[in-house]
């Protein structure tokens, strides 16, 4: 179905067909990245439910989660020793981080696939947006 | 904040995102500018939260739709990669500025933009067939001219690009209106692309959403960090509204013209006023 493609540009037909394979790639990573993180977080929230049977009744508890100076793990080390603990909200956290990972590593794999191909334009332009997603951790710090 | 238990709160954010992934892929918007006046509105959440939760659920629903464009060779890859230099250092630029803001003022900016939204519901899809034939430089030097197979038309359609600049100017706004309140800005996105930059109207949507979900994974970090994402706000809330998008999608197909698209519009309009009200008090 896509014959006219190649009948056009017959000269470019394998860089095309790379192409083809990297965009294969990049769905596939982004498919993968949101499934396993959206499961993550589902099972976190279970976890949650389960470990605090007060949950499922308590009308007072709920201002300890959703009011503002909630307590609850933001940043590496929180969340670190929460998963450990098997702690429900450190697990829903550890899935919201995997989900906000997922375009950077998608980022990260289009500029190694960039240099792979020595296509050096698009490997910086690539670069810079990746050092500006990874910036994004440290500027949240400064208030 | 409503006095109900956790439980049933988690119930009620997990319906009330379904509806909103449902209803904004019905109209073409994203879920966040629809849950973020729900959870506001409706449940009385700090709108800080609120953004904080959106943002998450943005870049569930854009990394879907990705990955089934990018296989349909919709998506125009380096026209993306381009305009994410402009969109992510706009929505840093957002996302710091949010914290500066009092909420008041961010109840009044997200009125605004949902209210320009709504209206551009009414734009007229445009016709694709005029050839770009001012000379640019930026989008030869960086190949940005592509092909996509249209449905449709039943053939391959190739298109040039043009004012790559222009694009990129708007794409850091698009950025800075994301960043700020925890949406994708598609409406603002798109539009770039498709009248500035003379990309087709399906590559344009296609590749929007491509770019949304790294936009919004810039911003995501600035609020994750500063402590703005509560997860027991975001867990229902991505969840709902990426199965509700996913849904909407897959069942009910998208709202060209019709009346109820209008009473859905003029209801996003009443909405975006309740917003700027609250700020406005």
């Amino acid at each position: 179905m896509r014959i006219f493609w190649r009948s056009q540009q017959p000269a470019v037909s394998d860089t095309e067909a790379r192409v083809r394979g990297v965009e294969r790639l990049i769905s596939g990573l982004l498919r993968a990245g949101v499934l396993m993180s959206l499961t993550i977080i589902i099972a976190g929230t279970l976890m949650t439910f389960v470990h605090h049977s007060e949950y499922l009744w308590s009308d007072t508890a709920l201002q300890h989660l959703a009011k503002p100076g909630a307590a609850f793990p933001h940043t590496q080390r929180d969340v670190w020793f929460g998963v450990t603990a098997l702690e429900g909200q450190a697990v829903v956290t550890l899935g919201l981080l995997l989900l906000i990972a997922t375009p950077v590593l998608r980022v990260a794999i289009s500029m190694f696939l960039f240099i792979y191909q020595r296509d050096w334009t698009y490997a910086l332009i690539t670069l810079a947006v990746l050092s500006l997603l990874l910036l994004s951790f440290g500027l949240g710090k400064i208030e | 904040m409503l006095s109900v238990s956790p439980l049933f709160f988690t119930s009620a954010v997990l319906l009330v995102s379904l509806m909103a992934g449902m209803l904004g892929s019905l109209l073409g918007l994203g879920g966040g500018i629809i849950i973020i006046p729900a959870l506001t509105l409706f449940f009385h959440i700090d709108i800080r939260y609120a953004i904080g939760a959106s943002i998450v659920s943005v870049i569930a629903t854009s990394s879907g739709a990705a990955a089934a464009y990018v296989r349909e060779h919709m998506t125009n890859l380096r026209v993306a990669m381009v305009l994410e230099l402009a969109t992510t250092s706009g929505a840093l630029t957002g996302a710091y500025v949010a914290g500066l803001l009092s909420g008041r003022w961010l109840y009044i900016i997200f009125g605004l933009v949902m209210g320009y939204s709504a209206l551009m519901m009414f734009r007229k899809s445009r016709k694709d067939s005029d050839e770009i034939s001012i000379s640019a430089p930026w989008a030869d030097y960086l190949r940005l001219h592509s092909s996509y197979y249209d449905e449709a038309l039943g053939r391959e359609v190739v298109y040039k690009v043009a004012r790559t600049r222009v694009g990129l100017a708007l794409m850091y706004l698009a950025g800075i209106v994301s960043g700020l309140l925890g949406i994708g800005s598609g409406a603002l996105k798109v539009p770039a692309m498709d009248l500035a930059m003379g990309l087709p109207i399906k590559v344009s949507t296609a590749t929007s959403n491509f770019m949304i979900g790294v936009t919004a994974a810039a911003s995501a970090g600035v609020y994750f960090v500063r402590g703005d994402i509560d997860p027991f706000i975001a867990a229902p809330v991505a969840t709902g509204v990426l199965l509700g998008a996913l849904l909407g999608s897959r069942i009910l197909g998208r709202l060209q013209s019709s009346t109820i698209r209008l009473v859905f519009i003029v209801v996003l309009l009443w909405v975006s006023v309740q917003m700027l009200l609250k700020g406005l008090q």
